[in-house]
């Protein structure tokens, strides 16, 4: 059974959101995208100040076969960017939750938390295990 | 989609299967990278079964072969293995294969699964003036592992209690083992000492498991084809579909040794030397990334302001932790120190043009002919 914690909001394209403070949020991609995807071996982030769309690709990771978009899962600002997962791409697979964070977003339209998912509804997404 | 006759083993192995053409393949069991490394250090067992596999009998095949492929296999000893291109008449790569060759009487042809169909179409007509040939595709019935790595030779010794060292490179052996026929070459598509096992159908999850069980222990494991692409694209080895196709000709890439103008004629001859004569307008060259990124398959390959080509072939390189490739650009640019730009994601990322293989193994013994 993949990890997915319970504090945390999700999306349909496997991004997880975590609400730091009114309106600061962390992002990253989750325990059962990581593990679909194994060997990270690229990541690419955005520009710090970028402004981004919910919904629109903001990163790109890369194992060893392709590359994928990651998606923005609220629209908002980047104001900080997790320099050591372009570093050391596999600390993404090592704690995708924790040290494999991707990025801060200052947002800008707090209602679109309405569309994210809770674990329950992720949940139901990952299963069953393709 | 087809499965090849080890489909329940890769299930019970967990590995992560992929449709590849027409079959099911295994594409990892544990990460790339570990079954990258695996087979560099140690040994690697691939199920290769998706291959296209032909026999070529009778007292015309030997000049058959030579008309159809652009190597010489006048070179070649019996018991010896020659890889070639097949060309169509305009030089294109219809396909690359290994030439089997027991006597002047008797080959057998192994070449890309995608080609499968094509080749023997191509086989059929081409034999048209040749009386007394037979051609049988052998792919359904005679099945193909690749045991590869520097501890292959032990591994395979220790399996069938035989020796195998007499072999060298691209030479090849077959005897019967436990009332079974098989065939082993020293050859292999990772840059690595190794072997390709070749046996029936029916007793190929035999010869695998018993590999397994004897030496798994050792560290032999499974491999899928995720791992099979970085080890050959490390060692510059060259994929149909991607680095080849039949509008590429072998003279415009690496592999322009492969053709030997120097032989009777053979399909394809005239192109290639008139091609040869007037030089190459592009050239496959190798690619490491000086900035960040990885070349994909497809990628523009930017000098100046201008495309220059496109990478045919892209991945993190295990062995060198470097992002590495293979691209088809203008012939003036394709000498090693060149700076070029690969474009990715709209971006224009640095790389430079090196020598391949990428990657060279101390472990490998003997050359191609």
């Amino acid at each position: 059974m993949t990890n997915i914690p319970n504090e945390l909001f999700y999306t349909k394209t496997h991004e997880w959101v975590k609400k730091i403070s009114q309106s600061v949020v962390i992002m990253g991609i989750t325990a059962h995208a990581q593990e679909q995807l194994r060997d990270i071996v690229f990541v690419e982030l955005p520009s710090l100040g970028k402004e981004l769309k919910a919904g629109e690709a903001c990163a790109v990771v890369e194992s060893v076969k392709a590359a994928y978009d990651i998606f923005s899962p609220l629209s908002g600002k980047v104001i900080k960017i997790n320099e050591k997962i372009q570093e050391k791409p596999q600390r993404v697979n090592e704690d995708p939750y924790g040290e494999g964070w991707f990025l801060h977003i200052e947002i800008s339209d707090p209602n679109e938390f309405n569309a994210l998912l809770s674990q329950a509804q992720y949940q139901a997404i990952c299963e069953p295990a393709p | 989609m087809k499965k090849t006759p080890l489909y329940d083993i890769h299930l019970k192995f967990h590995a992560k299967m992929v449709s590849f053409h027409d079959y099911v393949m295994p594409l990892q069991y544990d990460t790339i990278i570990n079954e990258h490394h695996r087979t560099r250090n140690n040994a690697g067992l691939f199920d290769i079964s998706h291959m296209g596999r032909f026999e070529v009998a009778g007292d015309n095949a030997f000049p058959f072969i030579q008309n159809i492929i652009t190597n010489d296999a006048d070179k070649l000893e019996d018991m010896q293995v020659l890889y070639t291109p097949v060309c169509n008449e305009h030089g294109g790569i219809l396909d690359d294969i290994l030439v089997y060759k027991w006597h002047k009487d008797r080959f057998m042809l192994v070449g890309n699964c995608v080609n499968r169909e094509k080749n023997f179409l191509w086989f059929q007509k081409q034999a048209v003036p040749y009386p007394r040939l037979e051609i049988r595709d052998l792919t359904d019935t005679v099945s193909l592992i690749a045991l590869q790595g520097p501890r292959s030779l032990p591994i395979l010794e220790n399996t069938f209690n035989r020796e195998f060292s007499f072999l060298n490179r691209f030479c090849f052996t077959d005897f019967i083992w436990d009332g079974v026929q098989i065939i082993i070459s020293r050859t292999g598509y990772t840059g690595e000492d190794g072997f390709e096992i070749f046996t029936n159908a029916q007793n190929m999850a035999n010869i695998w498991n018993l590999l397994m069980d004897k030496n798994s222990p050792d560290g032999l494991g499974p491999v899928g084809l995720g791992a099979r692409d970085t080890l050959r694209l490390e060692a510059g080895l060259l994929l149909y579909g991607n680095d080849m196709d039949e509008t590429i000709t072998p003279l415009e890439t690496t592999i322009d040794w492969t053709v030997k103008f120097d032989k009777d004629d053979f399909i394809g001859k005239v192109s290639l030397l008139r091609q040869k004569e007037k030089g190459m307008e592009r050239k496959l060259a190798g690619i490491e990334m000086i900035d960040r990124g990885i070349p994909r398959n497809g990628y523009p390959v930017v000098k100046g302001n201008e495309i220059v080509g496109k990478v045919t072939s892209g991945s993190f390189s295990p062995s060198t932790n470097k992002n590495i490739g293979l691209c088809m650009i203008r012939s003036s640019f394709a000498k090693a120190g060149e700076e070029l730009q690969i474009q990715i994601r709209n971006t224009h990322y640095l790389a430079r043009v090196v020598d391949t293989p990428f990657y060279k193994s101390k472990n490998m013994i003997g050359c191609h002919i």
